[in-house]
């Protein structure tokens, strides 16, 4: 492993499309972004927009066919995984960049004991034997605090509650020390208050391990409690990324700020919630201009017509739409924000 | 929102109302040698609760608290197995079919997942009209016009009367999910987690048509989610349930900033902030464990199993429902109206142990 490269991640330019009956679907069209070691990415958007296709391109598990990675590098450690052969992607997949999946129920085989699942991961890429393999489940059932874990390694999938499982699936997904961890809405089939456990423990073990951890998610809440940089996704486009706390004290786009003021406030007076009219678009259909120009307020003749550019707003915060400057400055005005 | 209602006369009061499954024996055998069953669960387990005219009360709740099956077993959708649920000086859960049948026009569900909840096989407008046929509320072109008239109020296109649901997206499949509990101007309606399919942009959309219909129809809702921020967002009073029971009853607002509970404590503390600076400093309370089987449910306060502030007689004595502060009720030994926070009470006290030993008190 180089610790000379700052980036572990590096997109360029990705490009995922679906040929469908309807057209080609541009899932993914166009996307960059870096990924700095150590860094908590969140990817948030609404269903469709892309984050999913995102990050199945990037472990090549895209189903193709329909689904084809047209172009783009996805850069891993100087490596760029796109050009890497099945074998070769196979040995980092689940090895180096490990994932987490929304269900935990279909995600584990029904038919295997949990002991099963997890030793499979570690005696293929690590080599262990039987015994090996079977104490390295254990350990990891306890790092993610799985109580009773020798007697639970040797149960099957449907005696553990959603709670229970997504730990088991994190506990298989951290047991090569991966470099980067994926973690597709993770807590969303899980009641809040394991979803609070679950998105602790992802803290913790990130903080022991030093793992890089890309999020996908579409509550703003947990992208605000859980990462360093926030990309928002709409239409297979991104639409905005930022740091964090710039993303949400000053967004520069007109899909953010609307994504951040539908959300009910609890601290706020109640009134009328603001709401972004329409709902998003059919990808396979768009027409020329800005995809989200039927629904933005402040969308005039220019947005329909032209694509908007991307537009940089200080070195770390990019935003695409034409009006972008003027967005983020009303932003940084004191009511701009939160109205 | 509309103003918290000032008039007394509860528009539904619920008393006492129980829904036990009995999970049957396993198998012909058992069954033969009348062998135990293998249990019951209690999914709703006593609960009483009155709701206002023209109010919205949210209920939430984790997941398999009962929330759902007691906003069903309002309905009679689930069969209540003990309990009064009176609307119009009328006991619902004892009402004969057709006697039910009546009444249920004034009562409408709105269900969560929009996709399962309309036939596939009707149209928009068969599936709004069938219950004015249903109910001989219109017929023909009355029938139609009035469908037209309804699928305008939710915000959608008349010329949408032909189509089928797998042409619409989840949003739209909710509003007409509306429509239909409309069709009949019903008095209350269940709205069952209404929100929890949709995207966020759409959530926002939903929750302000819920809004707008209750002030033009005067409507009353029961709403269940275990989203707090919606709950918070729509509620004028909201209910906290747990295993069956509820555990706090008071004002959205109160509940939200001033909990008494632990549990809601905890629930709110899980809740994540869209503001990283918020999170990035506030303490958090995490619950340990998982939500016990409803099958045989912890002894006494079904939460002192996760409690942080559990203690010896938490396991003994099963908490009523106190008014621990005007118009708030809790269900907590461990506090009482005159020592109302549990961080402030002593260590082991439980200054309302003699309220829940005195039965119906409440």
């Amino acid at each position: 492993m180089s610790s000379t490269n700052r980036h572990l991640l590096e997109v360029n330019e990705l490009r995922t499309y679906f040929e469908t009956e309807d057209g080609v679907v541009k899932a993914v069209d166009g996307i960059s972004f870096l990924l700095r070691r150590g860094e908590t990415l969140g990817i948030v958007g609404e269903s469709g927009s892309g984050k999913s296709v995102t990050n199945l391109s990037i472990i090549r598990l895209v189903p193709n066919p329909p689904g084809k990675i047209v172009s783009g590098e996805v850069i891993f450690d100087g490596q760029d995984i796109l050009l890497l052969s099945p074998e070769q992607v196979r040995k980092i997949r689940g090895c180096r960049i490990a994932m987490i999946f929304q269900d935990p129920m279909t995600s584990l085989n029904p038919f295997l004991k949990i002991s099963k699942q997890l030793m499979e991961v570690t005696q293929l890429h690590l080599g262990h034997s039987k015994g090996q393999a079977y104490e390295h489940a254990i350990k990891m059932l306890e790092t993610v605090g799985i109580p009773d874990a020798r007697t639970r390694v040797d149960n099957y999938p449907h005696e553990f509650s959603g709670g229970m499982r997504q730990r088991v699936m994190i506990a298989m997904a951290l047991s090569c020390k991966p470099e980067l961890l994926i973690a597709d809405e993770p807590t969303t089939a899980l009641d809040v208050t394991i979803q609070a456990q679950i998105l602790e423990l992802i803290k913790k073990l990130k903080q022991e391990t030093g793992t890089s951890v890309i999020l996908i998610t579409h509550d703003l809440g947990v992208v605000a409690g859980m990462t360093d940089h926030v990309i928002v996704m709409y239409a297979g486009k991104i639409f905005e990324q930022a740091k964090t706390t710039e993303l949400f004290a000053r967004p520069g786009n007109p899909y953010t700020k609307g994504l951040l003021r539908s959300v009910p406030d609890p601290t706020a007076e109640q009134g009328k919630l603001y709401q972004i009219p329409g709902a998003p678009p059919d990808v396979s259909h768009l027409q020329p201009g800005c995809p989200f120009a039927p629904r933005c307020e402040r969308a005039e003749e220019i947005c329909r017509r032209e694509f908007p550019p991307f537009v940089e707003l200080t070195s770390d915060h990019h935003s695409l739409c034409h009006f972008a400057q003027e967005v983020f400055a009303a932003s940084g005005s004191p009511e701009g924000t939160r109205a | 929102m509309t103003t918290v209602p000032t008039n007394d006369q509860p528009l539904l009061s619920i008393r006492d109302l129980k829904v036990h499954f009995d999970l049957g024996s396993a198998d012909i055998l058992d069954r033969a040698f009348r062998a135990a069953s293998r249990g019951v669960v209690k999914a709703v387990d006593g609960v009483s609760m009155d709701i206002f005219p023209g109010e919205t009360l949210g209920l939430v709740g984790e997941s398999g608290c009962g929330k759902s099956t007691l906003g069903r077993a309002i309905l009679r959708l689930t069969e209540p197995t003990s309990g009064q649920v009176i609307f119009r000086n009328q006991d619902l859960a004892h009402l004969s079919s057709r006697g039910l049948r009546e009444q249920r026009r004034h009562l409408q569900i709105i269900f969560q997942d929009p996709y399962a909840s309309l036939n596939p096989r009707m149209t928009i407008g068969q599936i709004v009209g069938e219950p004015l046929e249903t109910f001989r509320l219109a017929r023909g072109a009355a029938a139609e016009q009035r469908v037209k008239e309804l699928l305008e109020t939710v915000g959608l296109s008349q010329r949408y009367i032909k189509r089928y649901p797998h042409e619409f997206s989840g949003g739209q499949r909710q509003r007409i999910g509306i429509a239909r509990a409309l069709a009949v101007d019903p008095d209350f309606i269940v709205a069952d987690e209404p929100i929890s399919a949709l995207d966020v942009s759409i959530q926002a959309q939903i929750l302000n048509l819920l809004e707008r219909l209750q002030e033009q129809k005067q409507l009353t809702y029961l709403f269940i989610s275990h989203d707090l921020r919606a709950i918070r967002h729509v509620s004028d009073r909201a209910a906290v349930m747990y295993l069956g029971k509820l555990v706090e009853v008071a004002d959205a607002k109160t509940i939200y900033d001033e909990p008494l509970m632990p549990y809601t404590k905890a629930l709110i503390s899980a809740v994540p902030v869209p503001d990283p600076q918020i999170e990035a400093t506030r303490q958090r309370i995490t619950l340990e464990g998982d939500v016990p089987s409803p099958i045989n449910p912890p002894s006494g306060c079904r939460f002192h199993t996760r409690c942080p502030f559990a203690i010896e007689a938490c396991s003994e004595v099963e908490p009523q429902l106190v008014e621990i502060k005007p118009a708030h009720y809790a269900a907590c030994i461990r506090i009482s109206p005159s020592e109302p926070h549990i961080e402030d009470v002593a260590p082991g006290a439980a200054p309302g142990l003699e309220i829940s030993q005195k039965p119906d008190l409440t």
